[in-house]
């Protein structure tokens, strides 16, 4: 399927999602009434065609970089990621938004909310003229992701808060035999605060194999590399030890992608227990000029700097950024 | 409980007698304060939950007296209370929201109960969190940190101010919250910061209205001002400095002399200025009009700060004309003469009830 079939009208995958729907909300029916029936899956995205999707989405986030700015190294390191799990893995459309055997994915790293943004832009979850509003006080697309912005579950920019509410929605799915699946992005240094883990062990003590968390391992936090301030290695070992099960993978090889992710659509890595995937990435991943540097967290570059990035993006050489950062959002 | 005595550690400058003991002139900043501070008081400890904009230049300086704890809000606020109970004074940085919300009952168990030395420095508080959202808006604070017995509330107007708290805080030996603010001066200050102790920026008349402010809204409050004055309503200004002790002098005095207070904050109207002042008037029995000019009930509209101040009706031409039509006078000439304070429901008024 070409994207321009995809962007701005409803998929066949979004067809059927919504004759598949139940005539009502499964909250109606009262909890354990039974099971509504699944979205499926929108897997009418071939993996090659994902790079140039990609690409579109890092133009969005470079865009959202300047006029007040955006945190845009965190949101180039999880942009493969959020466009594999909303074209391969997640049963979800632009269609199947309220239906509730949807999929769920909250962004508990908040701050990457540009990368999401985008996703939706291009995948016709919201118009991409709406990206403009960036920061206006009539619209709500700002630096961290609400209900407002059709596609976002829930808000998010508090760290440590999403792994839990994820809990919620996966153990009410349970509850109803739903088939769908929770799906929660953490950031590696969000995985600091001590309710990621308090998070871990309750989804583990629950048995929430529906429930599924990806950890954006991009090894940067705010200001720093996370292993120079609180070292978190080894990750999976961490997880298993509180009782999930973890696979890592490349987090910009969308064939990575595919094998880690694309079995949990159906069935959990073990049974009765959460699964973990521990994405490697890199923080501004595509521009070389910000890629891994501590202070280009949050950028507010001018309007010329973005023209140079935009460039840089597509292969172009990387230009000198003078437009300090600032690293205190 | 009481604090060990500080453990004995070379300072890194001879005291002097200039700018709090340090030998040196007022520092412009935040940082350099600390810094100059740090230098002749050995118990004193930097500590940041990964927030380190406005102190990012402390780390090499500081070197273990520098303490990063990542993203873990709690265990700073356990730490710093380790810390203190061991004769340590920590400044601890995080965001305004996430210092006192999420490690509140930390606060208020560890460094609250046992009444400890550690300055709580809440970074882009109210409406300085501008595009981040309403996870990142800390509108609560006051409110919050006035509950826990003890706690002083420090909101400076200024990088100014802020600099100045910062000896008398230390001093002082108990805990403390500051809204950080590194703005730079709107007013040229008329009084030395002391603790508890508000500043009158400008007299205004007997009869008119007297402005209360805290944070970088001094900034608009004062623009509000000079507008009402031009309108021929004589508006004093009081810029509070301290929330908590509040200079309860400064409040009744404005009291006495004004027909209506107008409690101006970025912060929800529960718990901060307007409440803070409500009490005093009640307390001490004086009748005023209080208006408050607050965030109400609401988390306000993400966006850059002109865009958000503007929207919410905070530019200094916005609070004017609040003002304005509470006193009843959208044209200029009854200001003084009628009666204008709201009565709402006709109770009548009590004697010595001053229009």
């Amino acid at each position: 399927m070409s994207r321009e079939t995809v962007t701005g009208a409803p998929t066949p995958a979004d067809t059927a999602a919504a004759d598949a729907s139940p005539s009502g909300p499964a909250a109606a029916s009262g909890p354990g009434t039974g099971a509504a029936p699944a979205a499926p899956a929108t897997t009418a995205w071939e993996l090659d065609q994902l790079p140039a999707l990609a690409l579109r989405v890092r133009e969005h986030i470079v865009r959202m970089a300047t006029a007040g700015g955006c945190f845009i190294g965190a949101s180039l390191s999880c942009a493969d990621l959020l466009v594999h799990l909303y074209t391969r893995v997640l049963r979800l459309s632009p269609a199947t938004l309220d239906d509730p055997g949807r999929d769920y994915l909250f962004l508990s790293k908040g701050h990457d909310v540009p990368a999401l943004y985008g996703t939706l832009a291009e995948l016709g979850y919201i118009p991409r003229e709406r990206l403009a509003n960036h920061l206006k006080t009539t619209d709500s697309i700002y630096w961290h992701p609400n209900r407002a912005v059709p596609g976002v579950e829930f808000h998010s920019g508090s760290l440590g808060h999403l792994l839990s509410v994820g809990i919620g929605v996966a153990l009410d799915i349970r509850l109803r035999g739903g088939a769908n699946r929770v799906w929660v992005v953490l950031g590696d240094g969000e995985l600091d605060e001590g309710s990621v883990w308090e998070a871990c062990l309750v989804a583990n003590a629950l048995g929430l194999d529906n429930l599924t968390a990806i950890v954006d391992r991009n090894e940067f936090q705010a200001n720093v590399r996370t292993e120079e301030l609180v070292p978190l290695e080894p990750i999976p070992a961490k997880f298993e030890a509180f009782g999930w099960s973890c696979r890592t993978a490349d987090g910009h090889s969308f064939a990575a992608l595919e094998e880690a992710l694309g079995p949990l659509r159906a069935a959990p890595y073990a049974p009765g227990r959460p699964s973990v995937v521990v994405a490697r990435t890199v923080r501004g991943k595509g521009l070389p000029s910000i890629e891994a540097r501590a202070d280009r967290w949050f950028a507010n570059f001018t309007a010329e700097e973005i023209a140079g990035l935009l460039a840089e993006l597509h292969g172009g050489a990387s230009r000198e950024l003078t437009s300090e950062g600032l690293v205190v959002r | 409980m009481s604090a060990q005595p500080p453990v004995p550690i070379a300072p890194m400058a001879p005291a002097g007698a200039g700018w709090a003991g340090t030998g040196g002139p007022p520092p412009a900043t935040w940082e350099a304060a600390l810094l100059a501070l740090a230098a002749v008081r050995p118990e004193l400890v930097v500590m940041t939950a990964e927030n380190r904009a406005a102190i990012r230049n402390l780390p090499p300086v500081l070197g273990p007296r520098f303490v990063d704890v990542g993203i873990c809000e709690q265990t700073m606020i356990g730490a710093a209370a380790g810390l203190a109970l061991r004769g340590r004074t920590p400044v601890v940085h995080a965001l305004a929201t996430f210092l006192v919300m999420r490690a509140f009952e930390f606060i208020r168990t560890d460094v609250g109960i046992a009444n400890l030395p550690v300055t709580l420095v809440g970074a882009v508080p109210g409406f300085l969190s501008d595009g981040n959202g309403p996870t990142h808006q800390a509108i609560e604070d006051v409110a919050l940190m006035c509950g826990i017995p003890h706690m002083t509330v420090i909101c400076p107007a200024d990088e100014e101010e802020l600099v100045a708290a910062l000896p008398a805080i230390l001093d002082r030996r108990a805990p403390c919250y500051v809204r950080h603010n590194a703005m730079r001066p709107a007013v040229t200050h008329t009084a030395p910061f002391e603790i508890g102790r508000a500043e009158l920026l400008a007299p205004g008349a007997e009869g008119g209205v007297t402005l209360l402010t805290y944070g970088f809204l001094l900034r608009q409050v004062e623009e509000a001002r000079q507008m009402l004055e031009q309108c021929g309503v004589p508006a004093a200004l009081l810029n509070m400095r301290t929330l908590k002790p509040i200079d309860e002098a400064a409040v009744l005095a404005a009291a006495r002399h004004s027909r209506l207070l107008v409690a101006v904050e970025d912060h929800l109207q529960t718990g901060g200025l307007y409440s803070i002042v409500a009490e005093v008037l009640v307390r001490h029995g004086v009748l005023c009009g209080l208006q408050s000019i607050s965030l109400g009930e609401s988390w306000f509209k993400p966006a850059l700060l002109p865009e958000v101040l503007a929207h919410e009706g905070f530019t200094g031409p916005a609070i004017a004309g609040k003002v304005l039509n509470r006193i009843g006078d959208l044209g200029v000439r009854s200001v003084l003469d009628e009666t204008l304070v709201d009565n709402p429901g006709g109770i009548p008024r009590p004697a010595g009830w001053r229009l």
